[in-house]
This record gives structure tokens, sequence and C-alpha cells, in this order.
């Protein structure tokens, strides 16, 4: 079977986010850009897969302008088989990520597409669930052990309050959580590799999606700065102030 | 002109900085303080870096090395000189004179150093010959097809580590433009080799956790199979690399004026007295602003010359001034780094003290700041007759 991989080009964790002076978004001139976390724990899953004989072939697509290009070398540096660069230079929402991630997996029939579960710069956590509507395929999101058979995988999500496990019939949209695996590093022999393997490059009009934005963006903000802590002195206290001045427990 | 970096290279340069933040720099502190690094440790990061393939990355890959050209090599050198010099090293990067190995040789020494089961070290200085290297005493005696040596090297890098070393010892003299000067040969010396030994060298201010030695050569009987290259013809072997070994100090200079700097501008961006972040004192940030102008003039001066080395045009006087410039701007950066720190910057907590104290080798081995400036200025004046 082949796997999906969508990768986002995000900026680096490390990386202190500034909002832009003009408070249109957050600043990405000369900023560290890496690939979203999360994505990497999903292309790590793939190989894994490959690695095991449960899947033939990795592609990994990003959406984004040119230079996410290195993004899907860094996938394929990590032993993805090709990439697919669908170029747009502007913002992508959720909803076209998902238009045109449906129209390239139509193309190439995954058996299954490895998401993350959302990507760091915007946290939106919405694209691997619209993708699933959109195919209409079943999803299984937040993964922290995923077991792929013949026609089904079960995977074991995250969930509030604990872990739930599921089954869902293949092809399926699964979006990977934290603790699924720790990605590799790119080794060098693969990075040699990695130059040889063919990313294609695509419009969005080519799979025949508008990626304009159906959101506007008033205005980006810094969050207001945390004020001090105060120390208590017992749990009683503790106890006291979360009832009488924070009101978070009855 | 093109400066860019290539995709290629920046995967490399993270999987090295990855390397570095998660395998070298837990043990630093350790390394720092002890003076030592244990050999468990030492096969820990080798097996590591091997699978990474960052070990022998920049020996051909015919040879089982990472196939590098100098301008990358010198990328993932910036990346490993981040961490103590002890650690970085134990990435090996095999003596590049060993693409000299011929025939048996080549199984060897020249393979098995690619591939992670023989260390060289490099033998050239002496007590009585340092920068003037021709002037060594050490001398091997043709007796038959072997060769006799005799004589002591001194100041030799991580010989301990070393299962053979690269041995330069005259040969005989020859009549020169500018008088007699001796010949001067390069040999393949295996360690227990009888009448080879040697002794601890000299504590020294730098390199915590890697060590000099002296070695001595008492009637040591080599034969010729083991010479590298030609006899007679050391130096011309010598001079084929050791262009790429200056630029090699340079890049491990360069990533210490990386770790110094952004030390240095953390610090400074959040350190708060007289009621404002120091950056905000101009003497401050202008010291800030003279530490990235030397760290970009050495970065472009180091990656130029690996350039042209890789381009087959690189002459003496490049390599030269890349040393010359990234060993002095790591001095002016490591200095201006604990300026910045204030009486934290000389604390041990802070990996500046220990790149301030290790910077001070960087402007003597490898070719003194003076006698790379002399190799500057005799570029310029020979074509004049001066
Ligand atoms: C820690 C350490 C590790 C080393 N590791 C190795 C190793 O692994 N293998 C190896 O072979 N060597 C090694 N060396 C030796 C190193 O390369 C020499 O120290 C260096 O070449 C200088 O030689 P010297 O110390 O004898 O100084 P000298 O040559 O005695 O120099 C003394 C001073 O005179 C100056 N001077 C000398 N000649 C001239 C000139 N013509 N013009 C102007 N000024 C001049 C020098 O610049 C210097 O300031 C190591 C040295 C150190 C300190």
């Amino acid at each position: 079977m082949k796997v999906l991989v969508p990768v986002k080009r995000v900026v680096d964790y490390n990386v202190k986010i500034r909002v832009k002076a003009d408070q249109t978004g957050v600043e990405t001139a000369n900023v560290k850009m890496s690939m979203n976390p999360f994505d990497e724990i999903a292309v790590e899953q793939a190989v894994r897969m490959k690695e095991a004989g449960q899947a033939e072939e990795v592609i990994a697509v990003s959406i984004g302008p040119q230079q996410a290009q290195e993004t899907i070398r860094t996938a394929l540096a990590m032993g993805a088989d090709r990439g697919i660069l669908v170029q747009h230079d502007g913002e992508v929402e959720p909803l076209a990520v998902a238009k045109i991630l449906k129209a390239v997996a139509e193309a190439e029939g995954p058996g299954v597409i490895l998401c993350g579960k959302q990507a760091i710069d915007d946290d939106a956590n919405q694209t691997a669930q619209m993708l699933s509507a959109l195919l209409g395929w079943p999803q299984a999101t937040f993964v922290s052990k995923l077991e792929i058979g013949s026609d089904e995988a079960t995977a074991t999500r995250e969930v509030d309050g604990g872990l739930e496990t599921i089954k869902v019939k293949l092809p399926a949209v699964c979006s990977v959580d934290l603790r699924l695996n720790e990605p590799r590093y790119a080794s060098l022999p693969n990075i040699m590799k990695a130059k040889k393997k063919p990313i294609d490059t695509k419009s969005p009009a080519d799979l025949g999606v508008d990626p304009a934005p159906r959101l506007t963006t008033v205005k980006v903000a810094e969050p207001p700065p945390r004020q001090a802590g105060v120390k208590v002195a017992d749990v009683a206290e503790l106890v006291a102030k979360l009832r009488d001045e924070a009101k978070v427990i009855g | 002109m093109d400066f860019s970096v290539t995709e290629e290279q920046k995967l490399i340069i993270e999987t090295a900085l990855r390397f570095v933040e998660e395998e070298l720099y837990p043990y630093e502190e350790e390394v720092e303080r002890t003076d030592a690094i244990t050999p468990e440790l030492v096969e820990q990061i080798k097996q590591k870096s091997i699978e990474l393939g960052l070990y022998a990355a920049g020996m051909p890959e015919d040879c089982g090395g990472g196939g590098l050209d100098t301008l990358t090599m010198c990328m993932l050198d910036r990346a490993l000189g981040r961490a103590n010099m002890a650690l970085n090293y134990t990435v090996y990067r095999p003596s590049n004179v060993l693409q000299a190995c011929v025939g048996e040789q080549r199984e060897k020494y020249l393979l098995p150093a690619c591939r992670g089961e023989k260390v060289d070290c490099f033998a050239m200085t002496e007590p009585g010959a340092g920068s003037d290297v021709r002037g060594m005493k050490t001398f091997a005696k043709r007796d038959g097809s072997d060769f006799i040596i005799n004589g002591t090297k001194h100041f030799i890098s991580h010989a301990d580590w070393a299962d053979f070393v690269i041995l330069m010892a005259a040969t005989g003299e020859e009549d020169s433009a500018r008088g007699k000067r001796k010949k001067i040969t390069t040999f393949l010396v295996d360690k227990g080799t009888p009448g080879f030994t040697l002794r601890p060298g000299y504590k020294n201010v730098s390199h915590r956790g890697y060590h000099n030695f002296i070695l001595d050569f008492e009637d040591c009987r080599i034969p010729e199979s083991q010479v590298l290259g030609e006899v007679d013809k050391g130096f011309d072997v010598a001079n084929d690399w050791l262009g790429a070994t200056r630029l090699q100090v340079a890049s491990l200079c360069l990533g210490r004026c990386d770790r110094a700097l952004e030390h240095s501008l953390d610090w400074a961006a959040n350190r708060e007295q007289f009621g404002q972040k120091i950056a905000k004192f101009q003497g401050v940030s202008f010291k800030l602003a003279d530490m990235k102008m030397r760290l970009k003039a050495a970065e472009l001066l180091t990656y130029e010359a690996a350039w042209k080395y890789d381009n087959n045009c690189m002459e003496d006087m490049d390599a030269a001034i890349a040393k010359l410039n990234a060993t002095e701007a790591l001095a002016f950066i490591a200095d201006e780094a604990i300026q910045i720190h204030g009486g934290m910057g000389v604390m041990s907590e802070l990996p500046l003290e220990r790149i301030w104290r290790d910077a001070r080798i960087e402007r003597i081995w490898e070719g003194t700041s003076e006698i790379q400036r002399h190799i500057i200025s005799r570029a310029l004046l020979r074509p004049l007759g001066a």
C-alpha cells in the first residue's frame, strides 16, 4: 500500500515567535523554518511501516511556497520515497489544504494518510478531520499507537481522560500524536539519497482547488504578559483561593 | 557568486546540530570536570556517529567515508565544533593525508580509519622543531629495505586514542636555493612497534579530556612498505592536504563563535541592570555588532577557501587567511562574550570560560598566527622579488 504524509513548513519550535509590527501575522522573515514536529512523527511512522513491509511507498506532500520543497526534502531524507509540492504562496486555510489533499489522495490512492494532529503555527487541528469527511474515509485522530492490518487499522487515541482504542477500515485518515514514536535523524547517506528522489510540483489549480482564504485575519496580537504568581502557605489556602478568587472549583 | 546553502547542506547541518545537542552537550560538564572521556562514552558517540554517517564524513566514498566536499565538511565541522574538543573529536575525522595510502596500506590503515576501526594521530612537532618543521631531528636511517627511526615528537594530540601514528621524519639532506635542507619522509607506525613508546604530554589550559603526548622512537625498525607517499617526499604528502586541515581549524572556531554569540545575545536581551536590559546599553550592543561582523567575515573567508579547495584553485594564502581570521575572531568573540556576561561569564556553569580557554590554542597549532601571516605576506611579496 501507499502511505501519504502531508508535511507542513512552519516556524521552528525553538524560535521565539514575534508578532509583526503591523499586526497582520507573525514574523517569518529571517526566521528558521522546519517541518511541523507532528508531521515528523507521521513521516517516521510511515517509514517504519515501509521498513516493516506494511507499505510499499511513502509519499510526502507539502502545500506552500517554493521553500516548502526543503520540508519535503527532509521527509525524503528520513526515508520517504518521493514528494509532491503543491506550490502556493499565500495563506492556505485548513479547508483548502484538505481539498488539495483530497485531490492528491484521489490521484495516488494511498491505503492510509498520516497527518500530524496539528501544525504548531496555527494549532488549528482541523485538516485531518476535514480531509476524512471530504474523502468519506474513516478517521483516527490523536493516535499514539497504530497497528496496520490488511484491510483495517487498530489505533490507540489520546483522548481527554485517557486512551481509547478503535478499529478503522482502510483506507483511512490518521492524525498522529506526540507519543507515537520518536522521529529519527536524517543520516548523511540518506540525505545524499534524498537528493536524487523525485519531487513533483503542482499548483492548486492543477488539482482543481481554489485556495483563496474564506476567513479574514483582523489582527494578530501578543497574549497579555503573565501576571506574577503568588505563593500559598498550605493546601487549605490554595483550595480557598481556587474557590474564592479564581473560582475554578465549587 | 552563489552564497546559498543547498538543501542537502541544510539537512546535514540540522542533523549535526541535533546530534551535538543530544549526544555531546549532555556530557560536556563531566568531561570538563574530570578532564577525561571514558572509553564507553567514546564508543557510544562513535557508534551513533557512524550510524548517522557523521563519522569520517569528509573521506571519499570509495574508502567508506561520507564523500562530503570540503565546503560541506566545513559546515559539518562548524556544527560539531560547538561541543568541547574531546567530545567533538570522538566523531572522528581521519587525517586526510591517509588518502595517499596505496596497495595494502589502504586495507591496513585508510579503510579501517574510515570504518571507525582504527584511529590515527599526526606527529610532526618536536621539542626543537615547531614552526620550523624542517628543523626536525627525528631521523629515519635506511637499513636494507627497512628504516631505523630515532627521535622524539611532542605535543601530539590524542595519541592515546590512536592505533597508529602518521610520523614525519628526516631521511637525508638536499641542496636548495637557500642552502641545505632536510628531506622528510612520512611513515605509518603502529602502536606496539618495538622501539616506539608513548608518554603523557603536558597539562595545558585548553581542551579538557583531549590530551597531548610525547612519542619516543629508539631504534624503531619500520619496513619501507610503511612509507606513506614517496621516500623523501613527505612534504608533498603533507602539503597536498594540510590546507584542508587549516580550514577544519577555522570551521571548529566558527562553531564556538556561534555558540558564544548566541549565549551573549540571549544574556544581553534578558539581563537587567539599572532598570533595563543590558542590550539597551550601547556599550553592550556594539560589542554584539562587532562580534557578528567578525564571525561573518570569518565564515565567508573559510567557506570561500573551502569552495576554492573543492574547485582546485585554493592557494596557501587562502587557507592561511581563513585560519588566521577565524582563530582571531574566536579569541575576540570569546573574550567579548565573557565581558557581556560579567562575572557569570567566567563561571563554569556556562560554556564560555571553556570556549575562551580553548580558543587560546587555535592561534598556535596548525601553524601559528605569525606563520600564517608569513605565508600571506610571502605570497604577496615573492612576485615582487622581495
Ligand atoms: C595542545 C597542542 C596540540 C598539538 N597537537 C599536535 C599534533 O597532534 N601533531 C603535531 O605535529 N603538532 C601538534 N602541536 C604542535 C603545534 O603545531 C606547534 O605548537 C606549533 O606549530 C608551534 O610550534 P611551537 O610550539 O614549537 O612554537 P615555536 O615554533 O617555537 O614558536 C614560538 C613563537 O615564535 C614564532 N615564530 C616562529 N617562527 C617564526 C617565523 N618564521 N616568523 C615569525 N614568528 C615565528 C611563533 O609564531 C611563536 O609565536 C600541538 C600543539 C599544542 C599546543
